[in-house]
């Protein structure tokens, strides 16, 4: 159906060109509808394919998804502590269709950069002018050792929201008074480095009021992470004794797992868990490496004015899958810097050079559902890669008082609302 | 065949009027980050304000108070703070231009 829709704009484009071209010269024909496909329909893909249709409606956009249901992360930690329903995180691509952005509901299958052409599933050839991939994270199977996608289907990783949102939601409200609760942390780079802590504490908040004899361990693979003055602060108001976090130097990396038991295996303890979350260690997407834009790193090295790659001519990388240098991987800088890529391919596609500008992102975490913290950068290019401008962004202060925490909570819902209309109407 | 006939026809003239015509300006640095939370919308109802069309001066005022530190928030202290007030107005404006 879709592949049909793509087809005939094809023809209607080769039809256009073939008659321009008896009127026009050739380089002004290029400019007359430049292509543009944005691959993944994420918040970093669904919101480069939008603005491009809003900067200039002429731009032939076509956005390559394979699911037409998209399921958001941010929030989905409400889900699994029973506080909202996944419907809630769902949205779809009608108002990106309604903009006039040809949707292709197939997977991306191969990008040859030199010929400019994206294959969508066996066979269709879709040329480009620009391609922007936007193909999120996947995930290092087998590291943890024994953690692989079957094991997924007993100790969940519920890193991409959807089916395995509700699983953890599931083994959390089957699990018995008393039970051991234990998040897995991988190491940086990571999608959204703040979840797992947000996630611990609101299970923490539903086991305290539902199975308070219960206990929630964060193994973790880092010593350090973002937020975390003002998470311990709040654990300690709020979960003293029920939820504890265990670093790197302490014992915390989680080495193998045995899903058959539901061990979580360090160097020198097995803990037992009766719910186990394992959120294993990332990298960009397939599409990325089969288009030659990842790096020995797995993650996608970019030009911060342009979001181009730096391995590939007329290829940009935005989002999770980028090395965006300071900004973290969230769904607000997604946005932020779809936005900024797809102002800087339309001046391309206009022969202008664009400036590297700035770019914010903020994150949002809840402890508690009236209980929010924030953390905050504003990013500048220096020397080919985002760093932080000084003296501005950091986390919400350790010592706030409650009310800017309930404050807090409200704008990040506020947050949810605002930018999940602005990228899905 | 008349309306792709009159489409094509519409696509060279485009073509041309790109080709003679200059690009347009960007956003200033920043701007459109914004938007992350000040809905572009006016339908999607927050306490967060909406920023499109609000007086610049307004905006401007509102970032320096947020800087010093005069005007309590969450937020905006430390978005204000990554901003010179060159590019505060610049923002501003661009907001202010903004539907």
């Amino acid at each position: 159906m879709k592949r049909r829709v793509a087809a005939s704009r094809r023809t209607f484009l080769k039809r256009a060109l073939a008659a321009c071209a008896v009127l026009v010269p050739l380089p002004a024909i290029a400019q007359a509808a430049p292509r543009v496909v944005v691959v993944g329909g994420g918040f970093a893909g669904a919101t480069c394919a939008g603005t491009l249709r809003r900067l200039d409606p002429k731009l032939n956009v076509v956005l390559v998804e394979t699911n037409p249901t998209f399921t958001a992360c941010p929030f989905s930690n409400g889900v699994i502590a029973g506080m909202r329903a996944l419907r809630a995180q769902q949205f779809n691509y009608e108002a990106l269709a309604g903009l006039g952005i040809t949707l292709a509901f197939t997977p991306a299958t191969r990008v040859d950069p030199q010929a400019r052409t994206v294959t969508l599933g066996a066979d269709t050839v879709l040329p480009f002018d620009r391609l922007v991939l936007a193909p999120g994270v996947d995930f290092r199977w087998g590291a943890p050792a024994g953690y692989d996608e079957a094991a997924a289907g007993r100790m969940p990783h519920a890193w991409k929201a959807g089916e395995q949102t509700l699983l953890l939601r599931r083994q959390l409200e089957a699990m018995e008074d008393g039970g051991l609760v234990a998040i897995s942390v991988p190491p940086n780079p990571m999608r959204c480095p703040t979840g797992a802590y947000e996630r611990a504490s609101l299970i923490a908040h539903y086991l305290k009021s539902k199975k308070p004899r219960s206990k929630i361990l964060i193994l973790d693979s880092k010593d350090t992470f973002p937020l975390q003055r003002s998470f311990q602060a709040a654990w300690q108001e709020l979960y003293a004794g029920l939820l504890e976090w265990v670093p790197l130097s302490n014992d915390g990396k989680v080495v193998r797992v045995n899903p058959a038991t539901n061990t979580l295996v360090t160097d020198f303890t097995e803990h037992k868990a009766a719910v186990a979350n394992v959120v294993p260690p990332q990298k960009a997407a397939r599409i990325a490496e089969i288009a030659g834009v990842a790096d020995r790193t797995g993650w996608c090295p970019i030009d911060p004015a342009t979001f181009e790659s730096s391995l590939q001519r007329n290829v940009h990388v935005i989002g999770d899958a980028a090395i965006s240098g300071a900004m973290a991987k969230s769904a607000f800088a997604a946005n932020a810097q779809a936005k900024a890529c797809a102002v800087a391919v339309k001046q391309l596609l206009d022969g202008a050079t664009p400036a590297a500008g700035k770019i914010i992102n903020t994150c949002y975490s809840l402890v508690a559902p009236d209980y929010g913290i924030s953390i905050v950068g504003v990013y500048q290019a220096v020397n080919g890669q985002f760093v932080d401008v000084e003296g501005a962004g950091g986390a919400s202060p350790a010592d706030a008082p409650r009310e800017n925490r309930a404050l807090e909570a409200t704008y990040a819902d506020a947050w949810f609302r605002t930018i999940t209309a602005e990228v899905f109407g | 065949m008349r309306a792709a006939g009159t489409a094509v026809a519409g696509a060279c003239l485009f073509a041309l009027a790109q080709a003679a015509g200059a690009a347009a300006p960007a956003p200033p640095s920043g701007a459109t980050s914004c938007t992350g939370c000040h809905p572009a919308s006016a339908k999607v109802e927050t306490k967060v304000p909406r920023l499109a069309g609000r007086n610049a001066a307004e905006i401007v005022a509102a970032m320096q108070a947020f800087r010093s530190g005069q005007k309590p928030s969450t937020v905006m202290d430390r978005i204000a703070k990554g901003f010179s007030d060159e590019e505060t107005r610049a923002v501003a404006d661009w907001l202010g231009a903004q539907q």
